[in-house]
């Protein structure tokens, strides 16, 4: 058996930035394994564990930059990673939903997993689409925002739990192959080891551009043009207390008094 | 003229507040136009759910009684006949945990883009959507460079429409390809169940990532017992086993109305602030003085909770 799990490196923003056009400045942004496929990465590596002769394959699209942060999923016991990339996709502004699930249905055509991982949402533009556009693409059957998963190989379903809003989760059978996009909390990611880190260094990170899947440049051409980018006005009216802690917790003691809070 | 289909949501017999939200951002963008806003609803009490959706601003209501309760199998195959049907210029759904279940794949199949979480739409020729980016950091303008396109709104974003209308009703017949349908619903829990029901308290100590480390968070929870309040948190500290889930505020956790809610180290994120805007009094303690919850709090700190929540203690010890 075959598990793919989509990864995608993401910009954080710092706390104080600047923009440079359409796009943060560079010095602003750190990077990191988008907190949402980290927990796809670990209930991959947990089936692999728990479960004979799975494979477990990482695809990500990102440039050679992004190797570093495919490494860590690769010392948390991903086998092997992919990682699409094109000149094509220098110039783009915002790579959309459609072009992603794309690229990835070429990867998927390549490797021909029978369950496919995403996170929910990446934490940079939080589309959280390209889960399931790919299933749709690939005519996978699919579950979005899972939090809860049982895999019956032999019986060919995934069961499933999906988060829904306001405490109140929905039990769901889902025919096997399928692509499930993977909510936090599901399980607690592994740190990597030591020993992880040291393997991860000789596990295959296999670049592919466009013409290796087949694809030409058109593929990455979207429909969605970026117009603008800015820093959204504050709406805080709040009244702030100053001073140091002693004074601000002071402060805040008598309106929380005033509203009858700590009076027992 | 650009005429818009609006997906509205169900869930257990309710139309949820998505569906009247929707009714608002899908009249606002016919209104700029001129094209007709048509509804579908599909599955459940089909005749029931048009009864309250006959809003002003709606033209059409397309009932599919198709399930009683969302599958999303059945939802792309009724859209796609829906829109084959109709020909609007845009299809609108909510972004809601469901609407991340189906709208990716009626967009797909439809071969239109997709623009989600939008917070802003508007139309001069092409359509504009506004989102956010960077957790809330950034805000953005996207232009939709199509004919057609598939937008998901974000949930408490527009006010929901309340006035009555007279749209048409029309039942909608489509044959759904039962095999087609690989997915299937089996039930539904409430989560918890734990001794503390946190949407009842009056007062709440609510902590999130900024408390570093599990054994912080006993610093809160002395707050909490100081003021006589009842702990609360973000999603990173359930996430983290930290806390049961019970304990949760936000979107996918309760939703609170508290007479005070002081947010310790939590940044606001879009999901939380869902759960707890309600609250009649705000009070945020975070060093990030950008953080998003300063937006929406009455009183703000900006500190080391390491710092404030110490003193707060001793203020009432």
């Amino acid at each position: 058996m075959k598990v793919l799990v989509t990864v995608k490196e993401v910009a954080e923003v710092e706390e104080d930035f600047q923009l440079d056009g359409l796009h943060v400045a560079e010095q602003y942004l750190e990077y990191d394994l988008n907190e949402w496929d980290e927990y796809a990465v670990e209930e991959a590596v947990q089936i692999a564990e728990e479960n004979d002769d799975v494979e477990v394959v990482s695809v990500t699209i990102g440039p050679e930059r992004s190797e570093e942060t495919i490494r860590m999923a690769l010392a948390k016991g991903v086998d092997r990673a992919i990682r699409v990339w094109d000149d094509a996709l220098d110039d783009v502004d915002l790579l959309d939903v459609g072009a992603k699930a794309r690229l990835l249905s070429a990867v998927v055509e390549e490797e021909d997993p029978d369950l496919v991982l995403t996170g929910v949402q990446a934490n940079d533009d939080s589309f959280g689409a390209t889960g399931v556009s790919l299933a749709s693409a690939i005519d996978f059957e699919w579950a979005a925002v899972v939090n809860a998963l049982d895999l019956d190989v032999d019986g060919g379903v995934a069961n499933v739990r999906r988060e829904l809003e306001g405490g109140v989760e929905e039990l769901t059978e889902v025919d096997l192959p399928a692509v499930l996009t993977i909510q936090t909390g599901i399980n607690e990611p592994r740190y990597a080891s030591l020993r992880g880190i040291r393997q991860a260094q000789s596990k295959e990170i296999k670049p592919m551009a466009l013409s290796d899947l087949g694809l030409d440049d058109a593929v990455v051409e979207s429909d969605l043009v970026l117009t603008d980018v800015y820093e959204p006005e504050t709406e805080s009216d709040a009244v702030y207390f100053e001073g140091d802690a002693g004074e601000q917790a002071a402060e805040l003691a008598t309106v929380l008094r005033e509203k009858g809070v700590g009076a027992q | 003229m650009s005429d818009v289909l609006a997906i509205t949501e169900h869930r257990r017999g309710e139309l949820r507040d998505v569906s009247f939200e929707l009714v608002t951002a899908g009249s606002d963008l016919v209104g700029e136009t001129g094209g007709d806003l048509h509804l579908a609803v599909i599955g459940g009490d089909v005749d029931a759910f048009a009864d309250e959706l006959a809003l002003d601003g709606v033209d059409t209501i397309h009932t599919v009684p198709e399930g009683d309760e969302f599958n999303h199998d059945v939802y792309v195959q009724a859209i796609a006949a829906l829109y084959e049907e109709l020909d609007p210029t845009y299809v609108l759904m909510g972004n809601t945990v469901n609407g991340l279940d189906y709208a990716p794949a009626v967009a797909e199949q439809l071969d239109i883009p997709l623009v989600t979480d939008a917070i802003g739409l508007q139309n001069d020729g092409n359509l504009v959507v506004t989102r956010e980016m960077y957790a809330s950091k950034v805000e953005s303008t996207v232009e939709v460079d199509a004919d057609h396109a598939a937008v998901t709104i974000r949930s408490a974003e527009w006010e929901p429409t309340e006035a009555a209308g007279e749209p048409a009703v029309e039942a909608f017949d489509f044959e759904l390809d039962e095999s087609r349908v690989r997915s299937r619903v089996t039930g539904f829990e409430e989560v918890g169940g734990g001794d503390v029901d946190i949407s009842d308290a009056d007062v709440l100590v609510s902590v999130g990532r900024g408390i570093e480390e599990e054994e912080n968070l006993e610093l809160v929870q002395n707050l909490a017992d100081a003021l006589g309040a009842t702990l609360s948190s973000s999603r990173p500290i359930v996430d983290n086993g930290w806390l049961p889930k019970d304990r949760q505020v936000g979107q996918s956790g309760k939703v609170v109305t508290p007479k005070v809610y002081l947010a310790i180290g939590i940044s606001g994120a879009v999901q939380h602030v869902a759960g707890m805007k309600g609250a009649e009094t705000i009070i945020a303690v975070n060093t990030d003085p950008d953080a998003p919850i300063f937006d929406i709090a009455d009183y703000g700190i900006v500190g080391d909770l390491f710092d404030v929540v110490p003193e707060l203690i001793e203020q009432f010890e």
